[in-house]
């Protein structure tokens, strides 16, 4: 295990492009975050805003970039012909996967505490200055908050989960750009169709089932009562889909020829 | 001698350069790869299987306490011209023949909760902007009837309004004892004339309105209606709740004329649309006549119905909803239908075969376009009939859109999809990495709806910019029905609303296909493949 460990630490160190698409993601998730916060207006100071969720809007498109990433380090390995190599290396293939899921998990949490870190800060520059702040009644945006602190580090968690769910996926369908469609439709979609095709009691089976809806509940300080689902147990729905992605990945790179 | 040389010179480049060869190759290697068919076949499956998703449910509670779909309760009230209206007001009238007037002063108009209402509504004012109350020529008391009316409103001030979708504005301002409003209406035949003023002596013709058929025995007198108070409670990614409070409006008219009513007629009350409009099951209304003034109370709107709500609206929009998800699956494809080819070193076969690279990528972008065209458009159809038989199965009345409005939907969304695959085409053209650009395409099309609609955190204003000038201004093309600056419903995009009309807002999506496929023609000519 460790000498797949070391393999697969190389293989991500020494390609370039992850480290400029991690650093796309903290970046794309730091602006979002500020722009939803630059434009987001509460004069009258009782709107039912939420301070973390507004600042962490980024992670929205954030998750995007890390889903691109954990799929590139899988399907990129199929479209090169490399995975032969990596299997002729390691040919237990369930330790491939776990190596994989393990290295990949350690610079996407890197790169997503710092998106999480830079978007809280920024939500706290700006939003005060629009009527979202201390002065209006609102929770103050500081770590030292106990669900402050809950939403930014479960929005670091979840985007990790984001990318093993990812990584699942690509394993089992093995092309990048399917793989990366299913993952994009899976996050998105769901809130989409909720909201245009399907019954209010649908609606909030959705916010306790779909990976995104979910696991996005622990953003949440302020109507904890309203979600249609507890923040950790959200995230825990989430953690369900992205086991049930790897168990899947990893029993059909067992079952088929590479 | 010469000519014959000219026209074989020609003949052999058309052979060598002929676009028609070119199309047939793409054509082959789009049809022979086994993945992108699958993929347009999961597409149109998707855009179709949306509907099997559970929607939303009407009906009336039996006396045996049994749920029934469908019923008066959830049925539509149709106007002249076809359309959803609502149509509930209290009325105060007499028979009027084809010719002649009726003419009031209006002193005062006051809004008010109905007994019985929610607690806590006392602090919210409970005239609404678009309370009204008038004189109105109505054909019957049949709801949906062809009418025209002159009145006072909460907040937009005199309007003369007629068959449900037509507004003039009058005088401005709002009414009361120091500043009365006289309003008149003539009637000679079909044609309705408004008249209004503030004085009594100085009118001023507001609108005239052509009623086609308008009995010869109409009805005539004066109405109040007040429409519920809405207010949004919450707003979330997985939806939105409102919830909204019956109001009725009270209006003071005096100096009442009417001419080409029987002599010694009498005035009779009555409370149109009571009962058959579910949006006002507390309607309650009724008049009095202290002296020569007559006080009319009533709630309810005389107005266009417009699908609004969460999924249980009964829109036609409603049941394309799965374009989206056809949608991702096509983009994908589109994507690959130039990326496959960078990652196989397909590209440099064929770009030998045609060295003219701005020719590949037409034919490219020319038969991906046209074989999304084909998948999408009986895509579209069926599931516009599959969801309005899902609607109807749950007892909701899909609200009626002009069939050339259907038909500009369902061909739109077919065009919208194949116009989003040409750009996943450009895109991945110009990125070259299936992966990234399939991310980049879907972030483009898909994430600023996202954005706007369901997630709920944009304020109006930057959500609309959003919608205007990303690709996914593109999905205007599925609205259905227009809307109308004296209704004030949520024109948002969840219930089919975009900020530009339907073929301004494709053209945006259109322009960013070309824009890429511009870009990405530049680079493939610049670069080495």
């Amino acid at each position: 295990m460790r000498d797949a460990l070391h393999a697969e630490w190389t293989k991500t160190r020494t390609l370039p492009g992850t480290g400029w698409l991690l650093l796309a993601a903290a970046v794309l998730t730091v602006i979002v975050s500020a722009a939803v916060a630059a434009v987001v207006r509460c004069p009258s100071g009782h709107c039912a805003e939420d301070p973390a969720k507004i600042s962490l809007t980024g992670i929205y498109v954030g998750q995007a970039v890390i889903a691109v990433v954990a799929v590139l380090a899988i399907s990129s390995e199929y479209s090169s012909g490399m995975i032969r190599v990596t299997l002729a290396a390691t040919p237990r293939r369930a330790t491939v996967l776990a190596a994989k899921a393990a290295i990949l998990a350690g610079p996407v949490l890197v790169a997503a505490a710092a998106g999480v870190l830079g978007s809280v800060l920024t939500g706290r520059l700006i939003l005060p200055g629009h009527g979202i702040g201390p002065a209006h009644g609102y929770p103050d945006l500081s770590l030292a908050s106990g669900p402050v602190l809950r939403a930014a580090a479960g929005s670091v968690l979840y985007l990790a989960l984001i990318a093993l769910l990812s990584l699942g996926i690509a394993t089992a369908v093995r092309d990048g750009a399917a793989a990366i469609g299913i993952v994009l439709g899976l996050l998105y979609l769901f809130p989409i169709l909720g909201q245009v095709a399907g019954s209010s009691s649908w609606h909030r089976h959705l916010g306790q089932l779909a990976p995104m809806t979910a696991g996005l509940a622990i953003q949440a300080t302020t109507g904890l009562r309203n979600l249609p689902i507890s923040p950790w147990a959200g995230l825990g729905v989430l953690a369900g889909w992205a086991l049930a992605a790897l168990l899947a990945g990893g029993i059909l790179l067992r079952l088929r020829d590479a | 001698m010469n000519a014959m040389i000219t026209r074989r010179g020609t003949a052999e480049r058309a052979e060598r350069d002929g676009f028609g060869p070119l199309l047939h190759a793409e054509w082959t290697k789009f049809r022979t790869v086994r993945g992108w068919v699958a993929g347009m076949i999961v597409a149109g499956l998707l855009i179709i299987a949306v509907n099997l998703i559970p929607g939303g449910e009407c009906g009336g509670l039996e006396p045996g306490g049994q749920l029934t779909l469908g019923g008066p309760a959830c049925a539509l009230t149709l106007g002249p011209g076809g359309e959803a209206v609502t149509d509930s007001f209290y009325f105060v009238h007499q028979p009027m023949a084809s010719a002649g007037s009726i003419t009031v002063r209006v002193t005062s108009m006051t809004g008010s909760y109905p007994p019985g209402g929610a607690p806590g509504q006392e602090q919210k004012p409970a005239l609404q902007p678009w309370s009204k109350a008038g004189i109105i020529i109505k054909a019957s008391t049949r709801p949906g009837s062809a009418y025209a009316a002159m009145m006072v409103t909460g907040d937009h001030g005199v309007r003369m309004q007629w068959n449900y979708t037509q507004d003039a504005p009058g005088l401005a301002g709002a009414v009361s004892a120091a500043a009365p409003r006289w309003l008149r209406l003539t009637r000679s035949g079909n044609t309705i004339t408004g008249y209004d003023s503030a004085d009594g002596t100085h009118w001023a013709t507001v609108g005239t309105a052509t009623l086609p058929g308008l009995p010869a025995a109409a009805q005539a007198g004066l109405f109040a209606a007040s429409p519920t108070s809405s207010s949004l409670i919450s707003q979330s990614a997985t939806g939105s709740s409102s919830s909204g409070q019956a109001t009725a409006a009270t209006a003071v008219f005096d100096d009442i004329t009417l001419e080409g009513a029987p002599p010694a007629g009498r005035w009779s009350g009555t409370g149109i649309g009571r009962g058959t409009n579910a949006a006002y099951p507390a309607q309650s209304g009724g008049y009095r006549q202290p002296g020569r003034a007559l006080t009319v109370t009533g709630s309810g709107d005389i107005a266009p119905d417009l699908p609004g709500g969460t999924g249980s609206s009964g829109s036609v929009a409603g049941t394309l909803a799965g374009t989206f998800a056809g949608l991702i699956a096509l983009l994908v494809v589109g994507t690959m239908f130039i990326t496959a080819e960078f990652r196989r070193g397909l590209i440099r076969v064929t770009l030998t075969a045609c060295p003219r690279r701005g020719r590949v990528l037409a034919a490219k972008a020319i038969v991906l376009g046209a074989v999304t065209f084909a998948v999408g458009l009986p895509a579209a159809y069926i599931a516009l009939l599959t969801g309005e038989r899902k609607q109807h199965a749950g007892g909701i009345s899909t609200y009626p859109v002009p069939t050339l409005t259907e038909v500009r939907m369902i061909v739109g969304t077919a065009a919208l999809l194949a116009v989003a695959a040409v750009l996943a085409l450009g895109i991945g053209a110009v990125f070259r990495r299936s992966a990234a650009a399939v991310t980049a395409v879907i972030a483009a099309i898909v994430l600023p709806y996202f954005f706007a609609g369901p997630l709920a955190v944009l304020p109006a204003g930057a959500a609309e910019w959003l919608l205007r000038l990303t690709p996914a201004a593109g999905f205007s093309i599925q609205q259905g029905y227009p809307r109308y600056p004296q209704l004030g419903a949520s024109y948002t995009p969840a219930n089919g609303y975009f900020p530009l009309a339907p073929w301004a807002g494709f053209a945006v999506l259109c322009l960013w296909a070309a824009l890429a496929l511009g870009l990405a023609g530049y680079l493939l000519s610049r670069w080495d493949a």
